[in-house]
């Protein structure tokens, strides 16, 4: 059976990305995706700043305001840089385990497809029937029928729960990869920081995020179907959403940085020439992080009225975080000890990364303590502080990882000069839009208001965040014209670009083929690629004589599964809507669009569960043609 | 990998459902999905516990539900359990035929257990228990309406299986997929024990 | 060490400077916002001398280490040193305790319930989309926006909200409790020997006008408190103007609103012309230093009652169809709702 020639269907141009399984591929589709998203919570984050530059400024108004608030937090935090993480991770871990694929290339394009139309659902609110208005967070009552009763809400809760089925997709896949696909010799305390980031990562999400599903299931049931959960007048619980929502939301905060730290060891030890210090410490660090990432979530609601010994015991469990992200700082510096450092632009964003997280650490530490964050909880100086986290953490990581894995993503170094400038216009513009931020907050400025009044001290650093946020903005735009320019010069990257390569990723083509290893490699040691290169090999050991290589068959079926799940949400949501059009009302309020879209998404289901995929082969001989030609 | 597949066709191992590496994934990856379904059902669970008390106008646990009919629905339940693990011995043993009737009746078993909550969910709203009478109402069918959904998408699912196999045969590519439906029925099946501990036993007593 | 404390006195005295003493959190002006400053102090120490040691491995490392031109070698490959990981590991871990021992001390101090405390000012607040409304249980008292309350004197505050959540903050006397629903009620407490007007804010985002919805602590001494409660107590002023008007204003205005001691749609109105605001935004003076001015009230109230909705979207002050003459007997009654108790601390 094995070895019928299959029909080997191949596709181009668009119908190429639409069926793809590719990791690398999807990698791109997500970096393609998050930076759709990305620059779209960028313009909303441009915009509130605008609105805020001065005292009563009258540029948005104030409903706009909590959609521009609402949606920038929400978009850049589920759509904008969870995909970036999801086109790193899919870009390179596999490459990083010397593996050829991942565990399910097909629920790997499934997980896209969902998150990129759950995406898509959310922003359509900009276009039709209102938009979510009641913070990332939509604390009921407010985000209930009664104090937002038009549609934005339900974008937010079905436009979370398509994506997040996707996000949950991705997170096992990852997991299953790295468990069961790692190269001969590959063995867990041998694996790359960044693969070990991901793992804990992928955990965090298939822990999380079925939390916060159930919790956005709730709200839609209250909301479409007249449920019961979050309504006081029928014995609802409005502290049973925040328990639920920050149960996820805060193992997500290490969802988002755990990934970065991977980036940033990678990083800081290739050019740094240096073995990263404390390995073993750095793993460990990383899994209690994720682990007490799950203990701390009511840090959160300190001020909802716990009781002191909630409080307490929540106070202490967080500042406990502090110690194993110490670890991590310290190993940082101490490899870059006694290294040999090389300032491109992928290490300036990895030690700028340094001094601006242990900024947004420390601030973290003082939130923790309880009767201190009375005073900080809800005003600016938490903005500055979660902002010194995920951008100055993740953010620059994301920026540093980008430019550290382009070559290996795309055959193409990314200017380096312009980089560093990028670099320089991001990093300035973060610390005036950020720093000032904290000193508003604790001389009394709220978060999330629309103005304020003058006279209160606010308005010089409000001016000042306002120009660091254009700043950053200028960044972007200087990085996505990096993009341009690189994209014209040839892909001419060799297999370990910046010399200093140590893992696996940097064995082979730049581009790497679709099957990524010719041969499987036999992994020696940590630092895999070093290993030999210090041992003066110049390509890895193979693990395996040269042989067919099966791949999986592409499949259009998960972008109808996803395009489904749209139709449905959108049919669930519009169901007791009154309509114009007679047909269009009949098919929205007797369920029909729902149907179909739910019809669509198990039938596609059907088919993926009875059609067996037999795959393709790349024969031997093809193998050793491209051999030549590399 | 295709062609270790190949090769092994001529002998039966022990565990036809990991004998490949798509195989072992499948096996793996659908572990951490129940890991993910297991958080699910937690926090339903939690959202159970925190509203039971806030039964408003409409009727109480203790006034609700009987007993019997649950307990029976929980013995129909349990021993589709036990089909299962037959059926997957069959599996191991590679005897096709046995499994296959293990299989339909567990799918038959299956069907029962839905009717019975069908039946049971439409008394109750005859006795003006609503998905919108209450917070413990809405709990209530949430709770245990996302568990039958899991039963209903369960028994639609082996009984794909069932067509599949009858079509195609025991092989390594069709084991997994029988493996993990029937972990996935023992999962559902640990969930309602749960269910008729949490909602139905400590309800009637407390 | 030694060296570094004069630094950190510095700072700290920079800190303490910063912002309105009627406002920031850094500027405490109560025992219960003196306590919590104290602790911020105590971590921004803490956390300096992190960040100090921090940055300062971190400049070192970057200059001396950097690859030099031409510079080919490669540098030792160091595992790790159990020595310095344990190092990194313990002093965080005591510096957490200095940290900690404070904090579950205060965690503990300021849950206190000083409810059923005979000396303690008892308050009940109760947050509305867009206002304020506070009353004293035990002296018969309600009303909007102004808590006034007596300088030396433990106030022991109930928290609740009609509507949505809303979060209770005078920075510059106590941190913010949230406003819940019943069955999560809060409690908090404060005091402050210092007679000022302190700035109150909404700390929880509660729809369109959440930045609208600040209020004002009024500490003054117990002896104006005390006349000012029987002023609060006695008949409401009558209204002064034309009896249409008179009668406009009871069937459109005192439809929602009260001037009695009565709980009320909108905000209680008695002696309106005494407050500090109007609409918890419209400001009538800068700070307690200056006088009310009473053109800017006027202005104010006019303003407010001719569109509510323009100044506060999405509160529930629809706006009134009222002729010119309507408007202004209106405004002038409101304004001149004086209250002789407050008249020095206005400075009217």
């Amino acid at each position: 059976m094995a070895h019928t020639a299959h029909t080997v269907k191949r596709y181009r141009g668009l119908m190429d990305w639409l069926t793809t399984v590719d990791h690398k591929k999807i990698g791109v589709l997500y970096l393609i995706a998050g930076a759709l998203f990305f620059g779209i919570g960028g313009i909303e984050a441009i915009l509130i700043r605008i609105q805020l530059i001065k005292p009563m400024n009258d540029f948005v108004d104030p409903q706009t305001f909590n959609e521009l608030i609402t949606m920038h937090g929400t978009t850049m935090i589920f759509l904008g840089v969870m995909p970036i993480i999801f086109a790193l991770m899919n870009a390179i871990v596999p490459l990083q385990i010397g593996a050829r694929d991942v565990a399910f290339p097909f629920l790997n394009s499934l997980g896209f497809w969902t998150f990129f139309f759950g995406g898509l659902l959310l922003n359509l609110s900009w276009l039709i029937g209102g938009v979510p208005d009641a913070g990332w967070t939509s604390y009921v009552p407010l985000s209930s029928t009664e104090y937002s009763p038009h549609h934005g809400v339900d974008f937010y809760t079905l436009g979370l729960q398509i994506s997040g089925i996707g996000t949950l997709i991705g997170g096992i896949n990852f997991l299953a990869t790295i468990i069961n696909m790692r190269a001969p010799g590959m063995s867990f305390m041998r694996m790359p920081m960044f693969t070990w980031a991901s793992f804990i990562t992928s955990a965090l999400i298939l822990f999380a995020f079925p939390a916060v599903t159930v919790g956005l299931v709730l709200l839609t049931f209250d909301r479409l179907f007249g449920g019961n959960f979050f309504y006081i007048p029928n014995g609802g619980s409005i502290v049973l959403w925040q328990h639920i929502f920050w149960i996820f939301g805060h193992p997500e905060v290490y969802i988002l940085i755990l990934p970065a730290f991977g980036i940033i060891s990678d990083v800081i030890s290739t050019f740094s020439r240096k073995r990263l210090f404390g390995y073993s410490s750095m793993v460990f660090a990383t899994v209690l992080i994720g682990f007490l990432g799950f203990m701390v979530w009511a840090h959160h609601m300190f001020t909802v009225g716990l009781g002191p010994v909630a409080n307490a015991l929540f106070s202490i469990a967080t500042m406990l975080i502090a110690v194993p992200t110490g670890i991590k700082i310290f190993n940082w510096l101490f490899t870059m000890w006694g290294g040999s450092i090389k300032f491109t632009a992928a290490n300036l964003y990895a030690v700028g990364f340094i001094p601006t997280f242990v900024m947004g650490g420390v601030t973290g530490v003082m939130l923790a303590s309880a009767p201190a964050d009375f005073q900080f909880h809800d005003t600016y100086f938490v903005v500055a502080h979660f902002h010194y986290v995920i951008v100055g953490g993740l953010v620059l990581g994301l920026f540093s990882g980008l430019h550290y894995w382009w070559p290996k993503m795309f055959g193409r170094v990314l200017a380096e000069g312009l980089g560093k400038a990028t670099f320089w216009m991001f990093y300035i513009g973060f610390q005036l839009t950020f720093f000032v931020q904290h000193f508003l907050g604790l001389t009394g400025m709220p978060r999330r208001v629309v103005t304020y009044l003058p006279n209160q001290g606010f308005d010089t650093m409000n001016l000042i965040s306002t120009v660091g946020a254009i700043m950053m903005g200028i960044g972007v735009l200087m990085f996505l014209y990096n993009i341009v320019i690189t994209s014209r010069k040839p892909a001419n990257a060799s297999n370990d670009p910046w010399e200093d390569g140590r893992t696996l990723e940097w064995t082979i083509p730049s581009p790497p083929p679709e099957y990524n290893f010719k041969q499987t490699p036999l992994v020696r040691g940590y630092d895999a690629w070093w290993k030999e290169k210090m041992d003066g090999n110049t390509e890895m050991k193979p693990a395996e004589p040269i042989g067919s290589i099966h791949m999986p068959s592409p499949s259009i079926l998960p972008f109808f599964m996803s395009i489904g799940l749209f139709i449905a949400g959108l049919g669930f949501m519009f169901a007791k809507d009154e309509f114009g059009s007679g047909i269009v009302g009949f098919l929205f309020n007797n369920y029909i669009i729902s149907g179909l879209g739910l019809l669509i998404t198990f039938g596609c289901m059907f088919l993926r569960s009875v059609i067996d995929d037999h795959g393709y082969h790349i024969e031997k001989e093809e193998l050793e043609d491209k051999g030549v030609k590399a | 990998m295709s062609a270790s597949a190949h090769h092994a066709e001529e002998h039966w191992p022990h565990e036809p459902e990991k004998a490949t590496l798509e195989g072992r994934n499948k096996v793996l990856g659908f572990w951490l999905f129940l890991g993910g379904e297991s958080v699910l059902f937690g926090t339903l669970f939690a959202t159970f516990l925190a509203l039971r008390d806030q039964v408003g106008d409409g009727p109480t646990a203790a006034e609700l539900f009987k007993l019997p009919m649950v307990a029976a629905a929980t013995m129909i339940l349990l021993v589709s359990s036990l089909t299962s693990v037959f059926a997957v011995q069959a599996l191991h043993r590679k005897d096709v035929k046995a499994m296959l009737n293990w299989l339909i009746v567990t799918v038959i078993l299956g069907f029962g257990f839905l009717a019975l909550e069908i039946y049971e969910f439409v008394e109750y709203i005859h006795e003006g228990h609503t998905f919108t009478t209450s917070a413990f109402s809405s709990a209530f069918y949430t709770l245990v309406g996302f568990h039958g959904a899991h039963v209903a998408f369960g028994v639609a699912w082996i009984t794909i299986l069932i067509v599949q196999i009858f079509k195609k045969g025991l092989n390594f590519v069709t084991a997994p997929k029988i493996y993990v439906s029937a972990i996935y029925w023992h999962f559902i099946d640990v969930v309602w024990v749960f269910i008729f501990t949490v909602v139905y036993l400590m309800g009637k007593v407390g | 060490m030694k060296r570094l404390l004069p630094l950190f006195a510095g700072l700290v005295l920079l800190l303490s400077a910063c912002g309105r003493a009627d406002l920031s959190a850094l500027n405490p002006q109560g025992p219960v916002a003196e306590k919590q400053f104290g602790l911020m102090q105590l971590s921004i120490i803490i956390m300096t001398l992190v960040v100090i040691v921090v940055f300062a491995i971190c400049f070192y490392v970057v200059v001396r280490y950097r690859r030099k031109p031409g510079q080919n070698d490669i540098p030792k490959q160091v595992e790790g040193s159990h020595k310095l990981e344990i190092i990194w590991t313990v002093i965080p871990i005591i510096l957490l305790i200095i940290l900690a021992v404070p904090t579950l001390k205060y965690v503990f101090a300021f849950a206190e319930d000083y409810s059923k405390d005979k000396e303690a000012v008892k308050v009940n607040v109760t947050s509305h989309q867009y206002w304020w409304e506070f009353e004293y249980p035990e002296l018969g008292v309600r009303t909007a926006q102004d808590l006034v309350i007596p300088v030396g004197k433990k106030i022991a505050i109930n928290l609740k909200t009609q509507d949505v959540l809303h979060s209770f903050w005078v920075p510059a006397l106590a941190g913010k409790m949230d406003t819940n629903p019943e069955g999560n009620k809060n409690k908090m407490f404060f005091e402050t020997a210092k007679e000022n007007v302190y700035r109150g804010k909404c700390a929880e985002l509660c729809g369109p006008s959440h930045a609208f919805m600040d209020f004002k602590v009024k500490a003054v001494s117990e002896a104006t408190f005390t006349a000012w409660v029987s002023e609060m107590k006695a008949e409401p002023k009558p209204f002064v103007g034309d009896a249409a008007v008179g009668e406009k204003f009871k069937t459109s205005c005192l439809s929602c609103h009260a001037v009695e001691n009565a709980g009320s749609l909108g905000p209680n109105l008695k002696g309106i012309g005494a407050r500090e605001s109007v609409g918890g935004i419209l400001l009538n003076r800068d700070n307690a230093d200056e006088a009310i001015d009473q053109g800017k009230l006027e202005k104010n109230l006019h303003d407010w009652i001719a569109d509510p909705d323009k100044l506060k979207p999405g509160n529930k002050m629809h706006k009134i169809p009222l002729t010119d003459t309507e408007l202004d007997q209106i405004v002038d009654y409101l304004a001149n709702y004086k209250l002789d108790s407050l008249k020095t601390v206005n400075k009217q």
